[in-house]
């Protein structure tokens, strides 16, 4: 009997305690990195780097292997071990402080500012100053990866603004013009009920489960003038008590309740949306721009079904979320390893944006492979250079370019506005519940959500 | 002529009764226990007084933790949900595996094909079965229990699409995935009842509900205290469903103390561990005293 107590004691206790089995993983201060005139570039160093996400196609796979090849035979004293990996907000800080990352890993711009504030990554500045585009960046894009003194923590590798993906074939099947994608959000509550109507499917979806949940409502609120976040971590406000929210909730509530053009899921994240749209259920959703690559690579999607417009900007102060991604290197590298990090940073994902050799080297392998090449993002250095890497890439381009022409006609045109600044992550995550709460209840007060959910946001980000 | 004898010491007799050896096959557990387990509890304890991101340097902050935990509106819905989900599953899972065995210990032949249909969903790695089970409940009419609920003329349901039904369901998964391992346990424990004690009663006319009742029962009992009691500390414990089904969602509908305990812990970029630690403690403690009191008041039922 005692010995029962006992164990179903332990019991409770490890089972409960189990989170804390964390490592820890040192942050490296500006003094303890070598300068890098001490370090061995030709001494032999192993570096281990993200490779695709997991699940990617053997094609997709083959053509990373092939870039590893060719940067190996560049840098003969470097060798290169790529890990399957993709950053995951469930999993990103609990791999941070077990110090499991890869040597060079991806994260998106809203991690990378906290990661700085922290010294969570490795201070690979002297080092990436010896690249040729150093200080060429867009200023906002380069920003997102340098400290307040203009230091360059991380690498931008990739800039997006949030696009309206939609399904040609649907479309056609609903009786609309896949080539005059809807402009406005009257337009697309519209083109979602036809789709409804007309195919079963769902017309409109949104992501809305965990962090993915405040991340669109935030992405629609720019596109209808709201800020849903202003300031700084010292002075912060919050605005989800607003017309643009309201405007937003109350147009869900009608797609889904009243139109009833939303499918029968609503709980859609990232991976759950991308899947369901290549599979031909979904006729419309706000996602990044570059959401076609993902799907070649992990969905099988039929490229002639994918359509990209801009996503709709309504009223004043209206524009559309722009992110992207940062190459970071792991606290935990050496400083040789940090060097040849930064020269895989360059050869893997920067040169191909920015040199025409760099660029025609990379869709060499992925024309070799059928990999997708020229996928619209957003300049991460100026226009012209983004302009001129679309000249050299223009045969070897394999995308169907013709079906996201709404979204490359407006692309420069639109104001791309950052996410918000302060816990981003947390906000995000908070306001999930509120989209999901009009999306699974019929009855929903909107004013009384809203209500609520300022004073949510309020205790999130204080 | 006798010698003296001289009594051994005391060191002496625990040599040449086998103490070192037996010191040393204990080393290789006190170290794990040592290190995965009872470190890192009195390394919660500590960081449960913590801002503690695990790169800078820890920062004291005294019962800070706890009160940001306790103030948390978010830990009443969690606690709410938690019972709620203890509740269900006890309700559910707490008799199916005894029903199951009973009948499994009444048939004499193939009785190893049922064992094995049993235990066949534990042997499904759980995150595996989740996600199947994801797939079950599409709430479209094309989903797959959608379409076997259309085929009776029912539905199509929302699952775990909605409010109401996403905790059932999510109890329905667990149950499945749970029962068989249960239903073994049961099954031995049944099958050991001597065989004598059914043959005197049915010998004295007792009726098969009798049987049950006064013979199989209470043979089982301190096994079914003690598994009941480790089922209820599983399911305060639910995590993985929630996580993994709905993310907490709808709405908060299936977020559950384990799942804020994880949210504080990993929704921000090392910004919660001390809540997260803090809130585990508390947690320990609560299912400490519940555990204790349960012994208590079933001391009775269990001897």
């Amino acid at each position: 009997m005692k010995r029962y107590v006992t164990a179903a004691l332990a019991g409770v206790i490890s089972g409960t305690m189990i989170l804390t089995g964390c490592g820890s993983s040192p942050g490296k201060t500006d003094e303890s990195a070598k300068a890098p005139a001490d370090v061995d570039t030709s001494a032999p160093v192993s570096i281990t780097v993200q490779g695709l996400a997991p699940g990617a196609e053997a094609d997709a796979q083959a053509a990373l292997a092939e870039q590893v090849a060719a940067f190996q035979e560049k840098h003969t004293n470097i060798t290169v071990k790529t890990e399957e990996w993709q950053w995951d907000v469930q999993t990103f800080a609990s791999q941070l402080a077990g110090g499991t990352l890869p040597t060079v890993f991806q994260v998106p711009f809203t991690d990378g500012r906290t990661l700085l504030e922290n010294q969570q990554v490795y201070p690979i500045d002297e080092f990436a100053q010896t690249l040729p585009y150093y200080g060429k960046f867009n200023e906002t894009v380069g920003a997102a990866g340098q400290d307040s003194d203009g230091k360059q923590w991380m690498i931008p590798t990739m800039a997006y603004g949030m696009g309206l993906t939609y399904n040609r074939d649907l479309f056609e099947q609903a009786g609309l013009d896949p080539d005059k994608p809807p402009t406005t959000w009257d337009e697309i509550r519209e083109y979602a009920k036809t789709i409804a109507e007309k195919t079963g499917q769902s017309g409109y979806s949104q992501m809305t489960k965990d962090g993915t949940g405040g991340w669109i409502l935030t992405t629609v609120d720019y596109s209808l003038g709201g800020r849903i976040e202003a300031g700084t971590p010292d002075d912060v406000t919050v605005d989800v008590n607003s017309d643009s929210i309201k405007k937003q909730l109350e147009m869900l509530k009608a797609m889904r309740w009243e139109d009833n053009s939303m499918g029968a899921n609503q709980l859609h994240d990232w991976g759950s949306i991308n899947a369901d749209f290549a599979a031909g259920k979904i006729g419309m959703f706000v996602g990044g721009s570059d959401l076609l690559e993902p799907m070649i690579q992990m969905n099988q999607i039929n490229e002639d079904i994918y359509g990209l417009t801009m996503i709709p900007t309504e009223g004043d102060n209206s524009g559309v979320l722009g992110g992207g991604a940062l190459a970071a290197v792991s606290a935990k590298a050496t400083p040789e390893q940090a060097a040849a990090a930064v020269a895989w940073i360059d050869f893997y994902y920067v040169s191909r944006l920015g040199t025409e050799e760099g660029a025609v080297a990379d869709a060499k392998i992925r024309e070799a492979n059928g990999q997708p090449i020229g996928i619209p993002g957003f300049p991460v250095f100026d226009e012209q250079t983004y302009q001129d890497r679309e000249g050299w890439l223009k045969p070897y381009m394999n995308v169907p370019l013709e079906q996201m022409t709404g979204y490359t006609s407006k692309m420069f045109d639109v104001e791309l506005i950052s996410e918000p600044a302060v816990k981003t992550q947390e906000l995000y995550a908070a306001m999930a519940p509120m989209v999901q709460e009009v999306l699974s209840n019929k009855d929903v007060d909107i004013d009384q959500l809203l209500e609520q959910y300022q004073s949510v946001a309020e205790s999130t980000v204080k | 002529m006798e010698t003296p004898h001289r009594r051994p010491t005391r060191l002496a007799q625990w040599k040449r009764g086998g103490g070192f050896t037996a010191i040393a096959l204990m080393v290789p557990t006190l170290v794990i226990f040592g290190m995965f387990s009872w470190f890192p509890i009195v390394r919660a304890l500590v960081m449960s007084f913590q801002e503690n991101n695990m790169v800078t340097e820890p920062k004291w902050v005294q019962w800070d933790n706890y009160t940001r935990v306790l103030s948390d509106p978010l830990l009443f819905v969690a606690a709410r949900n938690t019972l709620y989900l203890t509740g269900l599953s006890v309700l559910l899972g707490f008799p199916l595996p005894i029903i199951l065995a009973a009948m499994m210990a009444e048939v004499k032949r193939l009785r190893g094909v049922y064992t094995v249909l049993a235990y066949l969903p534990s042997i499904i790695p759980p995150v595996v079965a989740i996600l199947l089970w994801k797939v079950f409940y599409d709430g479209s009419a094309s989903g797959v229990f959608n379409t076997i609920a259309g085929w009776v003329g029912l539905g199509p349901y929302p699952w775990i699409q909605s409010q109401g039904m996403a905790m059932p369901a999510l109890v329905v998964q667990g149950t499945w995935a749970g029962a068989g391992a249960t239903t073994l346990i049961y099954l031995a424990a049944l099958t050991s009842v001597p065989a004598d004690l059914y043959d005197a009663a049915e010998i004295d006319g007792a009726s098969l509900w009798r049987r049950i009742w006064h013979i199989m029962l209470p043979q089982i009992r301190p096994l079914m205290m003690l598994l009941l009691i480790l089922q209820l500390i599983a399911s305060f414990q639910a995590f993985l469903e929630p996580f993994i089904f709905t993310g907490g969602g709808p709405a908060n509908a299936t977020l559950t103390l384990m799942l804020q305990v994880y949210n504080y812990a990993f929704g921000s970029l090392g910004n919660g561990y001390g809540p997260a630690t803090a809130l585990s403690v508390l947690f320990a403690v609560v299912l400490g005293l519940l555990t204790i009191l349960y012994f208590r008041v079933t001391k009775r039922w269990s001897e």
